[in-house]
């Protein structure tokens, strides 16, 4: 991207964000994994506190994914920390940390196929409630869950999509053979529908196009102050216009982090990731 | 509608005073119970047990057994038998659930196969050979199911309770949360549900079924042995919930109808009837993409 435009994004900036006293939210310290000789993790240090969106930049195979995979807890770390809400999580299962509040969305998203949209964000809903080992409640009937799914939905603004099945009838689409854009929305709102303290969201503009871009980026800014956002992202333009504190990812290593101001203007960070365009 | 017509050829057949077409509709409906059984995890679950017949062995032993100690009545035996079952598949599955996909079927496959040599080693209940029946098992009020025509309308009573039960537990929040694992399990966890203690519940309750099956099945042939429980049925139950399309529960029971019927056209016919059998196999992959099920249904069901 051009200077020009990464200037036009510094009025956002400007005075958006200031809650550096608060205590963070997830602290991750010192993390280091590595695959055999492979260091994806090196010395990793981040925070991000809460209502920040803190966003993590880096070229591919930077380790963003697996750093996002520590923090959820799909990946083991060698060596480090993390903390969460004050709490150490890191010896913790994958479910444990969500439902301390912890909600991912992935970088190519991950559904409950067969089930229509509605369905999915009711077992987001189920969890949330604990009440997976009803045996007898109908859950298509219930309709404490069915509003609780529909405003989870409605919270991303997917509306309901219908498709004639062969012989003419229409039934909800089921998710799988939802369009990407949707797809993505409708993982978002499984996020929400846990009532999460924080997102981690894995390159949520990757494959969209414009239009579905531009609502997910005022989707994204409505969030912002909300929940305390990781956001990693490739599309350097709406880091910028979004985030609080970038963080700068290569080769494993954190080499910048800070307000997006001054990692704009870091030669480091020229170097090594906005190279091409500086 | 077609199935309800088949229920009610079902529910005709034993008045025809026919003891063989008794025996074939109770047969039929002891299979569908077991069919219908497995689809909880194969269809609903995605979890391919080849182990499945180690708890309609397990029904059947109980209903040898407990008669030897005097006790007949159904209500007892069944509970019995179902509670035994569902231990068994509570302490397999602990262990077996946690593995997936192949590992899942060779594992089931392995604690199949440990009931079965268990029966097989028990010389005193006739060991490879098994043995009779001492009496029959009794309903309240005395009707004894060595009566094919109590069997067969115990049996289909019995088959409309377990399709009815399995319908609401697939539609019910927990097995709304059973399909979420079996089509990411990797959401399910970062939403914070760990799929194991869902699966395990869902394999108690699937072998429990089978076990009822199972007790049907010692009443028809009047017969325990280590055969009811070989890995070969496992095979016949897997068999039947493909043959009918998986996770439509009802598809499962078309399935043993139809394997059952087939079994005993072709068997009167040839000697190489499983080669027959085969084939329907075959031709159900190659040419019906929801099975019988889907066939009946005229395609617009799911």
């Amino acid at each position: 991207m051009s200077m020009q435009a990464l200037d036009q994004s510094e009025a956002v900036q400007t005075g958006a964000y200031d809650r550096s006293g608060e205590a963070p939210l997830l602290e991750v310290r010192n993390l280091v994994k590595r695959f055999g000789a492979l260091v994806v993790t090196d010395q990793v240090s981040l925070s991000v506190r809460p209502g920040e969106l803190h966003a993590l930049i880096g070229p591919n195979g930077a380790g963003k994914s697996c750093l996002i995979g520590q923090i959820t807890g799909e990946l083991r770390p060698d060596a480090g920390e993390v903390h969460f809400r004050g709490e150490r999580v890191d010896a913790l299962a994958v479910p444990e940390r969500a439902r301390r509040g912890l909600a991912r969305a992935y970088q190519v998203p991950r559904l409950f196929g067969s089930l229509t949209p509605e369905a999915n964000a009711a077992v987001a809903e189920i969890s949330r409630q604990r009440s997976g080992f009803r045996f007898w409640r109908r859950a298509s009937t219930d309709r404490a869950l069915a509003i609780a799914a529909r405003a989870a939905l409605d919270r991303v603004g997917l509306g309901r999509v219908d498709a004639p099945d062969p012989a003419g009838r229409h039934h909800p689409r089921p998710a799988g053979l939802l369009a990407h854009g949707d797809k993505r929305l409708l993982e978002l709102a499984m996020g929400f529908a846990s009532e999460p303290a924080m997102l981690l969201l894995d390159e949520p503009l990757a494959g969209l196009g414009p239009a579905d871009s531009a609502a997910m980026v005022s989707l994204l800014r409505s969030l912002k102050g909300r929940y305390g956002i990781l956001l990693v992202e490739h599309d350097v333009e709406a880091v910028f216009a979004l985030a609080d504190r970038i963080s700068v990812l290569v080769g494993g290593r954190l080499i910048a982090s800070g307000p997006a101001a001054l990692i704009r203007t870091d030669p480091r960070v020229r170097t090594a990731y906005l190279g091409e365009d500086a | 509608m077609l199935l309800g017509l088949l229920l009610a050829v079902a529910l005709i057949v034993p008045l025809l005073g026919q003891p063989y077409y008794t025996r074939l509709v109770a047969r039929m409906a002891i299979f569908g119970i077991a069919a219908l059984s497995l689809d909880l995890l194969v269809g609903y679950a995605g979890l391919v047990s080849f182990g499945h017949a180690a708890f309609f062995g397990i029904g059947v032993y109980c209903a040898g057994l407990l008669p030897m100690m005097g006790v007949q009545q159904v209500w007892v035996i069944v509970p019995v038998a179902m509670l035994v079952a569902a231990l068994y598949g509570a302490l397999s599955g602990l262990i077996s659930l946690r593995a997936s996909g192949l590992y899942f079927i060779f594992i089931t496959l392995a604690f199949a196969e440990i009931v079965f040599y268990i029966a097989q080693g028990l010389r005193m209940l006739g060991g490879d050979d098994g043995f009779r029946l001492p009496a029959p098992t009794l309903l309240p009020g005395g009707a004894s199911l060595a009566n094919p025509v109590v069997l067969a309308y115990t049996m289909l009573a019995a088959l409309v309770l377990a399709v009815w039960v399995a319908r609401r537990l697939s539609e019910s929040h927990f097995g709304q949360v059973v399909v979420a694992a079996r089509d990411n399990e990797t959401r399910l966890r970062a939403m914070g549900l760990s799929p194991y203690p869902y699966r395990l519940a869902l394999y108690m309750i699937a072998s429990a079924l089978c076990a009822l099956a199972g007790v049907g099945f010692a009443n028809l042939v009047e017969y325990a042995s280590p055969a009811s429980m070989s890995w070969v049925v496992s095979g016949e139950f897997l068999f039947m919930v493909i043959l009918g399309s998986a996770a439509t529960i009802v598809g499962p029971v078309l399935g043993a109808v139809v394997f059952v019927g087939l079994e005993q056209l072709l068997s009167a016919v040839t000697e190489h009837w499983l080669f027959w059998l085969g084939i329907v196999l075959v031709l159900r992959v190659l040419l019906l993409r929801q099975g019988i099920h889907g066939l009946l249904a005229g395609g617009g069901q799911r």
